[in-house]
């Protein structure tokens, strides 16, 4: 796993190939391996990029009557009777602003216009109406046939009802401007803030403390902590809400600790997405403090420096990239962060769960859309600046580096133990709860134990049936999203010549990143379900499902199989190349065998990753591709929170077992790997 | 061979598309999960050859959906679904007008007002509020029995109540708050009750969910879930307020489009049928036709008479209005104000 974070620090080092003096024609190897950078990229492009503009342009839409295009015309006995545009008879009929009116309901009929078949005094022989608009303007019907465009619709007094004008969409800003001035929404950007600060604080001290002990003390158990700290990884984020409302919720186990404040806000916001970013913080903390110079604490002892001056001018300027880069890496997971605030947030609104509000809530795409945009703007503020950071730190280490090895020191060791203690105490507190509430029988007032809640009868949600279909998703995003990762970045790495071509994808694959979850769904809402685009066919089915976790996830396998390819010297090609073999020879029969452990390491990240989504796909399943993690969050909305923790638990084994395969396969692995050690 | 034809060859491949079989109905609903094995036997049993795909989801949700996917339909039939919601689809074109046979039994005010009608009610479902005996015991608290009992300082941060933006139980609410007490008192009621609310939840049900565990002891939610809890040994009393109660009907509807319109009509059929009715009375109080109604195990007796005069119409043109200005009052409060 450490391996799947480190490589961000040397992937933006990669730009045009050293100018080689002797240009080669480009052979049938290179238009092969071009063809399939512009397969990759076509893929992140229709999976990513348009989706994504596709909703920004969604976002700046409007429902409105177009007035202006409709004519109207009424029969009071004596012929008709020109109204003109119902732009000009609005005030006259009591018709309310074009957008407003929409807003209130999406038809209008003749009926609402004329109450009781009247015009004024008199009763109304007939109507005629006309729209000479086009396709964005609406639609005029009279009993559900649509009129074409200019042709006159009429209706009589007793058919006022079926003649419908159906509002249009305009482009406008009125959707920003909406948001901008509803301050129940605008109050979520400083609330999203202030959680993300308050995590990314936490969670970095209490990661790096985790590090530093395991990476720089000689305490004992460090395997068995290092596999603690990474249980949050294997289980639904939502997890986290329900033990914290188990925990310290009003019937909660522990509520006294509260001291009459309540759990449901902030602080329980807080205190769940520390435990689920805290994985990935101690990786990354934990591969910078691995890779120390221990030269330079030797000259700190032979200066006689103290501990305390060592620790803040070598161990923390050393970490300083990792601290910032896992710093950024939290502040992003928890502002993107959906699970936990949807079920502890109780009122305290943020950005992500505003987005299912409006969308699955209020039917209200297009505020959706809005507030998509706005949680863009810090997640990829925050994607950029660790990059740069990042980047950076490639010139840190020299080649006569010597890695440090901690020495024993008592009081150090048994107070690093000690907090590692505390630390893994609490997450494997906040798992056991999740299990012991999925075994009672009836929280909190019949607790015998039972598996009732495991048999998923009558929730929501689709139980045992969303289980399977999870597992299946699983399995395929792991198998082709390691498959495409791989050969992307085979490509970005060891491909010859059309460097922008390589440079481009390589950006691509960088892009998911910073995409929240919800915001790549809602995006596909718009996308997919459009019928006018070809890629219909695959909304509503698996293969949605699959793509969107699989670029969802993108970023950090591409990393993770560039690192390792990196490795790789370039000469294998060069050889291969010379002796006249096909690059998909070198491909299959060195590279790929070299890197295997990498792609396991890969396929075993997508899998975990694919069982606990909940926000790539929370927008997108359907009837017969319901998913666990969904179910999960389907049934603690419904209110059946146990059987919510008895899916999440049911996850959690399931990538427990995922990772012991994973282990095994490894080891196993391991001895064809054997060449690598002298 | 194009992108598409690419894709959807490797989905055909892989099994991943999830194509209509014959025979196969797919049904949005909105009713509760736990009913659904019975209708689906029912149904299938009258019609062998015919099976029922359900998607089940929250009414937000369900109309969420069926909305986005509008101009590309996925769903045959919506089913048991507010009618508020499907008077929403209405406005879009939506739905495929049909007089499902027997539609004759069906009392006027569960159907839509055109003829053939859009949409069916078959069955209602009202307002109602759970509240723990075990944990009022405790605090030494009466049983509220009225709206106005919810606002006594003394229920202060133990009641929870649906989103009305999210819920249709909680627009339900708020609606028949406006239409019992009038407009201005109605929004004077939810100021006093918005002190003693500790928290607005997503769904209808997670309410009552709520008051069973005692998580919050007063949950204004409705009639089905009480009852579905007590009988799960929860300690809850369902209470019909005394100043009545707002309710709506579980409605369906063909959705236009749909590439299965005789089956679609069959389950359209069933669902007004005495068989379908005789199913709804073991769970609903109130029916669409009034014959085959029966009390319900540990609801009130007077839940009937305690339906308020509901003004679908209204409530439905309003919604917009009035969610805007519930949030402008309540959601913006956001601040983790409540201890």
């Amino acid at each position: 796993m450490a391996r799947l974070r480190a490589p961000s620090m040397a992937d933006l080092a990669l730009g045009a190939p050293s100018a080689p003096l002797i240009r080669p024609k480009a052979g049938r190897d290179d238009r092969l391996m071009l063809a399939f950078v512009l397969m990759i990229g076509a893929y992140l492009v229709v999976s990513l990029a348009l989706p994504l503009g596709f909703m920004l342009w969604k976002s700046a839409e409007v429902r409105a009557f177009a007035y202006g295009v409709v004519e109207l015309q009424v029969d009071v006995g004596q012929g008709f009777l020109s109204l003109g545009t119902l732009e000009e008879a609005a005030p006259r009929l009591g018709l309310a602003d074009p957008v407003d009116q929409a807003r209130r309901s999406a038809s209008l009929t003749a009926a609402q216009l004329f109450p009781d078949a009247r015009f004024g005094e008199r009763p109304l022989s007939a109507v005629r109406m006309r729209l000479s608009g086009g396709a964005s303007d609406g639609v005029l019907e009279l009993g559900g046939k649509a009129a074409a465009s200019g042709e006159w619709v009429e209706a009589g007094p007793r058919d006022l009802r079926r003649l419908v004008l159906r509002a249009g969409t305009i482009r406008s800003l009125g959707n920003y401007i909406a948001y901008f001035s509803n301050p129940a929404l605008t109050n979520s950007i400083v609330n999203s803030l202030v959680v993300s600060l308050s995590t990314t604080l936490i969670t970095v001290l209490a990661a790096f403390g985790f590090a530093y002990a395991l990476q720089r003390t000689c305490m004992p158990l460090k395997g068995l902590f290092r596999t603690i700290a990474m249980v949050p990884i294997l289980v639904p984020s939502l997890l986290a809400g329900l033990s914290l409302v188990y925990l310290f919720g009003n019937q909660g186990l522990l509520k006294g600790l509260m001291m009459g404040s309540s759990i449901y806000g902030a602080p329980g916001i807080v205190a769940g997405c520390v435990f689920f970013t805290f994985p990935h913080a101690f990786l990354i903390i934990a591969t910078a403090l691995a890779i120390s110079d221990a030269r330079l604490f030797e000259a700190a002892r032979a200066l006689r420096t103290s501990p305390t001056r060592t620790f803040f001018n070598v161990t923390l300027p050393g970490a300083r990239y990792g601290v910032i880069s896992a710093a950024f890496v939290v502040f992003t997971l928890t502002i993107t962060e959906f699970g936990v605030p949807k079920v502890v947030g109780g009122d305290y609104n943020v950005l992500a769960v505003d987005i299912y509000k409006q969308v699955v809530g209020q039917q209200n795409f297009a505020m959706g859309a809005v507030v998509s945009v706005i949680l863009l703007v810090p997640a990829v503020i925050a994607f950029v600046v660790d990059r740069l950071v990042t980047a950076r730190q490639v010139a840190l280490l020299t080649a006569r580096a010597v890695p440090y090895a901690p020495s024993r020191n008592r009081a150090l060791d048994a107070s690093a133990f000690l907090f590692c203690c505390v630390v893994a105490g609490l997450l494997l507190l906040v798992l056991g709860v999740a299990q012991y509430a999925s075994l009672v029988k009836f929280w909190p007032y019949n607790l015998t134990l039972s598996f009732a809640h495991f048999a998923f009868e009558g929730v929501d949600g689709g139980g045992w049936e969303s289980y399977f279909n999870s597992l299946r998703m699983a399995f395929y995003v792991a198998v082709i999203g390691t498959a495409v990762v791989f050969v992307g970045a085979y490509l970005v790495e060891k491909g010859r010549g059309f460097a922008a071509a390589r440079a481009g994808l390589h950006f691509l694959a960088m892009m998911p990143m910073a995409i929240p979850g919800l915001v790549l769904g809602l995006a596909y809402i718009f996308f997919f379900n459009d019928r006018a685009n070809p890629l219909n066919v695959v909304y509503g089915t698996m293969a949605i499902l699959v793509i969107s976790s699989i670029t969802h996830f993108y970023t950090v396998s591409h990393l993770t199989a560039l690192t390792a390819l990196k490795a790789m010297d370039k000469e294998f090609e060069a050889v291969a190349a010379s002796l006249k073999q096909p690059v998909t020879r070198v491909f299959t029969r060195v590279t790929l065998p070299v890197c295997l452990p990498t792609a396991l390491d890969i396929a075993a990240y997508y899998f975990v990753n694919a069982m606990t989504t909940v926000s790539a796909v929370v927008f997108l399943y359907a009837p017969s591709t319901t998913l666990a993690a969904v179910a999960a969050l389907n049934m603690d909305d419904a209110g059946q929170i146990q059987g919510a923790a008895a899916m999440c638990m049911l996850i959690f084994y399931t990538n427990l077992g995922a990772r012991m395969v994973h282990a095994l396969l490894s080891r196993g692995l391991a001895r064809t790997q054997a060449w690598r050690i002298r | 061979m194009t992108r598409t034809t690419i894709l959807a060859a490797a989905a055909a491949f892989l099994g991943l598309a999830g194509a209509a079989t014959a025979g196969e109905i797919t049904v949005y609903t909105a009713l509760e999960a736990d009913i659904l094995p019975v209708y689906k036997k029912s149904f299938e049993e009258k019609h062998p050859g015919t099976t029922i795909r359900w998607v089940r989801d929250s009414t937000g949700i369900i109309t969420a959906k069926l909305l986005a996917e509008k101009n590309n339909p996925q769903a045959d039939v919506v089913l048991g679904t507010a009618a508020t919601s499907l008077l929403l689809l209405d406005a879009e074109g939506m739905l495929q007008p049909y007089a499902p046979e027997g539609v004759k039994k069906i009392e006027a005010r569960f159907l839509d007002k055109n003829t053939p009608p859009a949409w069916v009610g078959t069955n209602a479902w009202a307002a109602a509020l759970c509240v723990n005996t075990a944990e009022m015991e405790k605090r030494k608290l009466p049983i509220p029995a009225s709206w106005a009992d919810l606002t006594k300082p003394e229920y202060k941060g133990l009641i929870v109540m649906p989103n009305p933006a999210s819920s249709g139980t909680g627009f339900l609410d708020v609606s028949s708050w406006l239409q019992i007490f009038g407009e201005e008192k109605g929004w004077a009621y939810m100021d006093a009750l918005d002190k003693n609310v500790a928290t607005y939840t997503h769904s209808g049900s997670k309410p009552c969910s709520l008051a069973a565990s005692g998580e919050y002891p007063i949950g204004i939610s409705f009639e089905f879930r009480a009852a579905r809890l007590i009988n799960q040994g929860a300690p809850l009393v369902a209470v019909i307020p005394a100043e009545g109660i707002g309710w709506d009907m579980e409605a369906s509807a063909i959705i236009k489009g749909t590439d299965n319109e005789a089956d679609a009509k069959k389950l359209m059929d069933w669902a007004v049928s005495d068989e379908a009715m005789k199913i709804y009375a073991k769970n609903y109080a109130i029916l669409g036709n009034a014959a085959f109604e029966e009390p319900i195990k540990n609801l009130p007796a007077n839940l009937k008479t305690k339906l308020i005069d509901n003004k679908f119409d209204w409530a439905a043109a309003n919604r917009a209005a009035i969610l805007q200005e519930w949030q402008r009052r309540y959601d913006a409060k956001s601040e983790p104000k409540k201890g």
